[in-house]
């Protein structure tokens, strides 16, 4: 099998969709040909097959382009809404927590909305304060909705897939560092279902609990951490929400260690929910504190070594596991 | 104002006119229920709107699809919702339409089109233009109407629902029912130009204004608006002058709502005004009469089912939130 990267296996994922059902269309600023299919180029090639009523160039309205993605999905069809970054989800919250979230409970199952928000971000890009957050536990704390992001390109062809057929709103995040990253193609009609962890590397010293960008650190630091002797299992949960709770308590109950870590900010994120439900169903395995690594609690910085002074350290991930361990 | 484009005809006056008092009785009967305590919940008055949500729900096809906010009684009676499910859902039952989740200010009906019942004042304006798009995509020749009040032109998804629906040619009818407030606020102490339908210039989109008070001006624009949405040619901004009689909500205070204000509402009540017309077009107070009582007789049926039916099990409230996947 050939490979592929994240951005084709994006591709692939939506076209194969397209083709297969009639309701599915994207729409987004910049996304159609004329304006060369998207600004990192996951609808590119589409306009040309689908047309333009499929593949709708957007004017820059988000909450436009997420209301029109709700209505449609009322009506049947499947959008996928691109919105260009993740911090632009601001513009639109209403539409995404009030309405596409909340639309099937409160109709009383009536109205479902099967929509997908496709939006990316990522903190080492040199973007600033207001194009880089990973802004995930916003969403993962309402009710309604799925929040997916994948660490490698088969997972993203798995997860599209499955986020098209999904008949709920899903958030999928995208990292721009993560559009090069190459798989083995899965090929045609591959899904990987909503909701399942992946465990990324076994291990039985402690539970390194991640999503996203974040894995590539995890395994390389596990991977590290080998030659201590320390045994770390990497747990990629590809959906944050609702995620995949039985296999995150089997690793822990395994271990009995456990890390969260990640890319959005520590306090009040997805890592504190995952650390809380934790420690009150695996206490009596614990055999150490569930400890959380996350960005720093500020803006993310323009200047590159502030930049990467602000994201979780590799170095950090190490000494947390090792003070866990007992290995410090 | 617009002219008045032809003599409406009799049928479809006859319709305007059930439609209306439908949405006049439910009203009148809500009130008395609250007033009566025998139920306590969140009601958004309609008393002096009536005509436009009925001459509007009148120019659609049964098929046709509605997005309305929570002062949406209107459209929904007027557009045919079942009413016993309707009560069902405004009294918290089993029996309303989103068995008792959704509420007054959430009433959904996708057999009678009614796809989204906002809370969120302007929420609803570019969710309209999705519905519209999905039939452009398909072709399924249906309009789109969505109604709002002069409050919620001000809110951003306005602006861009405006721009994206014309830009598009989605068939949609953006339906401003300009009552004059927006919630607590007048109209001039929220807006500086003289009306809303003037915006639509900017975004090179049709408009028109009408008065939503007499039906041979409100209907015959409705009708019109419906017409040039379904033809391809794209969407119409329609402001339908009307007053809103009472409180932002059943029981607030409305002693914001100067002398003259009053005096001027109570002279342009489309009711009487309504009636005179029936009467001119030869139409019997003893048919008209008929009329009302058999929807009051209706009506009271389903208030009394409604009262009488079960609440929602406690366990729906973990219902209905994800499809349950096997």
């Amino acid at each position: 099998m050939a490979e592929i990267t994240m951005t084709q296996a994006l591709n692939l994922a939506i076209d194969e969709a397209m083709a297969e059902d009639d309701g599915v269309f994207c729409l987004g600023e910049d996304v159609a040909a004329k304006q060369g299919g998207g600004v990192f180029k996951i609808t590119s090639g589409l306009t040309e097959k689908y047309g333009e009523n499929r593949i709708r160039a957007t004017p820059i309205s988000e909450t436009a382009i997420i209301g029109a993605a709700v209505g449609a999905a009322l009506a049947g069809q499947r959008p996928i809404a691109e919105i260009m970054l993740m911090n632009f989800v601001g513009v639109c919250m209403d539409q995404i927590v009030n309405h596409a979230a909340k639309l099937r409970f409160m109709s009383g199952g009536q109205t479902p909305c099967p929509i997908v928000i496709r939006t990316t971000t990522g903190v080492g890009v040199g973007f600033g304060g207001q194009h880089s957050d990973m802004l995930e536990a916003w969403f993962a704390h309402v009710a309604g909705m799925h929040v997916v992001t994948p660490s490698n390109a088969a997972d993203a062809r798995g997860l599209m897939r499955s986020a098209i057929d999904a008949n709920d709103p899903v958030i999928f995040i995208e990292n721009i560092l993560c559009y090069g990253l190459t798989s083995e193609d899965p090929g045609p009609g591959y899904r990987v279902p909503l909701g399942k962890a992946a465990i990324a590397k076994e291990g039985s010293d402690l539970s390194l609990i991640t999503y996203g960008r974040t894995v590539l650190d995890a395994l390389e630091v596990a991977g590290e951490l080998e030659k201590d002797g320390i045994s770390v299992e990497v747990v990629d949960l590809r959906t944050i929400a609702p995620y995949d709770e039985e296999t995150v308590l089997a690793s822990v109950n395994k271990t009995g260690r456990a890390l969260t870590l990640h890319e959005a900010v520590r306090p009040f994120g997805v890592g504190a929910e995952i650390a809380a439900n934790i420690q009150e169903k695996c206490w009596d395995k614990l055999k150490a504190p569930v400890r959380r690594i996350g960005g720093t609690f500020s803006a993310v910085p323009f200047a590159t070594h502030l930049e990467q002074a602000w994201i979780p350290q590799k170095s950090d991930i190490a000494a947390q596991i090792k003070a866990s361990v007992g290995k410090a | 104002m617009a002219e008045i484009a032809k003599e409406i005809e009799r049928s479809k006056l006859l319709d305007i006119y059930t439609r209306t008092m439908k949405v006049n009785r439910t009203d009148e009967k809500f009130r008395a229920l609250l007033m009566q305590g025998k139920v306590a919940v969140m009601y958004y008055c309609v008393r002096g709107q009536e005509l436009v949500s009925a001459a509007a729900m009148a120019a659609l096809d049964d098929d046709d699809y509605v997005v309305c906010t929570y002062r949406g009684q209107g459209e929904q009676t007027a557009k045919g919702i079942p009413i016993e499910k309707w009560w069902g859902e405004c009294l918290g039952k089993a029996t309303g339409t989103c068995k008792g989740k959704g509420g007054t200010m959430h009433i959904t009906d996708p057999d009678t089109g009614i796809m989204v019942t906002t809370g969120v004042v302007g929420s609803g304006i570019p969710i309209a233009n999705g519905l519209a798009m999905a039939s452009q995509n398909s072709g399924d020749g249906k309009v789109t109407l969505v109604s709002f009040g002069d409050g919620a032109a001000n809110i951003g998804g306005f602006h861009e629902a405006m721009n994206m629906a014309q830009l598009y040619k989605l068939p949609v009818v953006f339906l401003c029912q300009n009552n004059r407030y927006g919630e607590h606020t007048a109209y001039a102490d929220h807006t500086d130009s003289p009306d809303i339908s003037s915006r639509a210039a900017g975004y090179g989109m049709k408009s028109v204004k009408v008065d939503g008070n007499d039906v041979n001006a409100v209907y015959p624009a409705m009708e019109e608006a419906v017409a040039h949405a379904r033809s391809g040619k794209g969407p119409v901004l329609v402001e339908a002058m009307c007053y809103r009689m009472m409180g932002h909500f059943f029981g607030s205070d409305f002693s914001y709502m100067p002398e003259e204000h009053l005096a001027e509402m109570a002279a342009e009540d489309p009711l009487p005004k309504l009636r005179k017309v029936m009467l001119e077009r030869q139409f019997t107070e003893e048919e008209l009469d008929k009329i009302v009582a058999d929807i009051d007789a209706e009506i009271d049926e389903a208030v009394q089912h409604a009262l009488d039916a079960p609440l929602p099990d406690t366990d729906e409230i973990y219902k209905d939130v994800l499809e349950e996947v096997n």
